[in-house]
């Protein structure tokens, strides 16, 4: 028999036993953590945003603003009809654009435009906004998000392949006054 | 001896069970705990079981890819026998769940047997409070329709909020870029997997700690509880005033336990299953998403919160709430029991419930929200247009067509966003009415950029209309006393 300070044998080839059950757990810890943060990993690269065309310029008429879809470039073959994606398009002459996300700035409902009262209006939480995107009234703290935009070969692109929520980078965010204002 | 009774020793001498079930279905329990208050327990435990039964039986049907999960929603409603009666059984079930395990929580706390020795078998019921609400807002995403596409962008937009962090948890809430097939494949593990397991464990430790606890005695206003002496007067409590649980009391849980499956399966006959609504194709804005019964408090709290207090008060509101629930038996771990000796604990649960009655009933009119129709739905009442000008006319044209009516009302009719506008003549003058319409504010848009002078002076002509027969319209008495009579004239407005 051991005194209570010296190691047994068996004692010795407990704690042998939880060491190696802790090693394999370790190594097995980091494929299934990584698996389980692949959809924010991936995101961190920016690997979910592309160039999108919304369709010709001449399907927007100046002055006003009409309801665009895409699909959004990161697809999976089980999304269904959830990859189509809504967006506002308002062209304000020629080739100056801007692209509002459908979502509320507010908690994401799909805001609606109102072309007689020149007003985006929620119908979730009341939240409005103007026709340039910045915030009229209501919860929201700030104005529609907005899509990067650009006219290439004559088709209106967006930069698009992120839910647009409150808390993203400040790159979507609608300034006050449009930058050519 | 039967061949029954053989079977079953045959039975017991391997499983030897029999002996710790008898011992503890037979444990003693104070005899005025077998009480018609003392059942919530057991019946959510019941309607618990339900959900797995009919939660299994909507599995074999039931497709979690968002290409699919509406339309086999569909088949469950339409084709498939009785799918709809299994359907509406769970979505009730997921309702009278939440509410028993409430009415359990709330009877728990004002009979305060929250207290020593059974702290733990409070944290444990909080956190099965936390699943079963988990459990409902997930379900709510399984039934993949526009209302749950819409719920989980509030859902990521409220995530995204978190400093830091936000914009990470959405995408690990989510499971990609955007709301899509991995996002239901998710909740549908945790529905299905994650939180049922962690319920059965959970519920299974909160049952047996109530088993080796002792439940609650009656509380008698004056019984104080100190931890140096309550288990040993508990313990002679049962010895002397105790009663065999099964069958003194059991039988009240069981009647309790049916009558519940039977209100279930009533609601689930009569009202039937819970939507699916519209499929859950983003293109179709035309919607107006609504959460579940049990989640409407929050949409009226996310509308009435003052823009800047939103963030904080959904970051640290839910942080106070639980930690609440969590040190509730530490702070008042000993002391008086009985509800009649503990008036902040009655005024506590009579404002939670107020305050989420409330809620709960704003939410179902939602006030705060435009009606979107409104415009081009209803109409002007005609009283209102009763001997009115061209140009008043014009002005109530206006109205309609810029929208006004979508937050304001007219005869009843139109948005609540706003003021009701039947008597706004009395309240502000010609002037304050072209500068409220021009510049907007006190959360009403500015129109000066979408109207131009005639539109202005037509509206406020149709608004300066908008009195009681009995009531005059506010006047400026500053103009009164600088233009006398001439005053009064009103640029298209009535003498």
């Amino acid at each position: 028999m051991s005194t209570p300070n010296e190691l047994s044998r068996r004692g010795f080839f407990t704690r042998m036993a939880i060491l190696f059950n802790g090693l394999v757990a370790a190594a097995l810890a980091v494929p299934v953590t990584r698996f389980l943060l692949s959809s924010i990993t991936r995101g961190r690269a920016s690997a979910y945003l592309s160039w999108v065309p919304l369709g010709k310029v001449s399907e927007f008429p100046e002055g006003e603003t009409r309801l665009a879809t895409f699909q959004n470039p990161y697809v999976m073959p089980t999304d269904g009809k959830t990859v189509d994606t809504a967006c506002w398009v308002r062209r304000i002459a020629g080739d100056q654009f801007q692209v509002f996300a459908i979502n509320c700035a507010h908690l994401g409902c799909p805001v609606r435009w109102f072309p007689q009262s020149g007003l985006f209006m929620c119908p979730c939480h009341g939240g409005a906004y103007y026709r340039d995107g910045s915030r009229a009234s209501g919860p929201p703290e700030r104005g529609l998000f907005e899509y990067p935009s650009k006219v290439e070969n004559g088709l209106v692109t967006i930069q698009a392949g992120e839910l647009p929520t409150p808390g993203a980078s400040e790159a979507l965010a609608t300034t006050e006054k449009p930058p050519w204002a | 001896m039967g061949m029954i009774t053989r079977i079953g020793e045959w039975f017991d001498h391997r499983l030897q069970l029999a002996a710790p079930i008898r011992e503890a279905v037979e444990h003693p329990v104070p005899r005025n705990t077998a009480s018609w208050w003392y059942v919530f327990g057991s019946a959510a435990l019941t309607v618990f079981l339900l959900q797995i039964v009919t939660g299994i039986l909507l599995a074999l049907i039931y497709v979690p890819s968002a290409a699919e999960a509406w339309s086999s929603l569909q088949a469950l409603n339409h084709d498939v026998a009785l799918g709809w009666f299994i359907r509406a059984m769970h979505g009730w079930g997921s309702n009278f769940m939440v509410a028993i395990v409430l009415i359990h929580m709330v009877q728990v706390f004002l009979f305060g047997a929250y207290k020593f020795p059974r702290e733990l078998t409070w944290i444990i019921g909080v956190f099965l409070l936390l699943m079963t609400l988990g459990m409902a807002f997930s379900g709510q995403v399984l039934r993949f329709d526009q209302d749950a596409y819409w719920g989980l962008g509030i859902g990521a937009s409220i995530a995204s909020r978190v400093p830091i962090a936000g914009p990470a948890i959405v995408k690990l809430m989510l499971g990609g870029p955007i709301i899509a097939g991995a996002t239901l494949s998710r909740f549908f593990a945790l529905h299905v997997f994650v939180i049922p397991g962690l319920l059965i464990g959970f519920v299974s430790l909160h049952v047996l700690m109530v088993l080796k606890l002792g439940i609650n005695e009656w509380p008698m206003p004056g019984r104080v509880v100190k931890r140096a002496t309550y288990e040993r007067e508990y313990h002679e409590l049962t010895k002397k005033d105790g009663v065999p649980f099964f069958p003194y009391a059991v039988w009240k849980d069981m009647f309790f336990a049916a009558f519940i499956v039977l209100a279930v399966a009533a609601c689930a006959l009569y009202f039937g299953p819970f939507g699916p609504s519209g499929t859950p194709d983003p293109t179709i804005i035309q919607t107006a998403p609504k959460p579940d019964y049990f989640f409407l408090w929050l949409y009226a709290l996310l509308s009435l919160l003052p823009p800047s207090l939103e963030t904080p008060v959904l970051l640290i509101g839910p942080v106070l709430v639980l930690a609440a629930l969590l040190l509730l038996p530490f702070l008042s771990g000993e002391g008086e029991k009985s509800w009649r000796r503990r008036p902040i604990a009655v005024l506590t649960v009579l404002l939670s419930a107020i305050t989420l009655g409330t809620f709960t009933r704003l939410a179902q009119f939602a006030p705060w929200s435009p009606h979107m129709n409104a415009w081009s739905g209803d109409p002007v009442p005609d009283r209102m247009l009763r001997g009115t000008t061209a140009l008043q006319r014009q002005g109530a044209l206006v109205f309609q067509v810029k929208q006004c009516r979508n937050c304001h009302s007219l005869g009843d009719s139109g948005g609540k966003r706003g003021p009701a506008l039947d008597s706004v003549a009395v309240r502000l003058t010609q002037d304050q009415l072209i500068r409220q319409v021009i510049q907007g504010g006190g959360n009403m848009p500015a129109y000066g950029n979408n109207l131009n002078p005639a539109e202005t002076t037509a509206l406020v002509a149709f608004l300066e209309t908008l009195h009681p027969a009995g009531q005059a319209p506010a006047r400026d008495a500053s103009r009164d006393a600088v233009l006398g009579d001439a005053g009064e004239k009103r640029p298209g407005g009535q003498p």
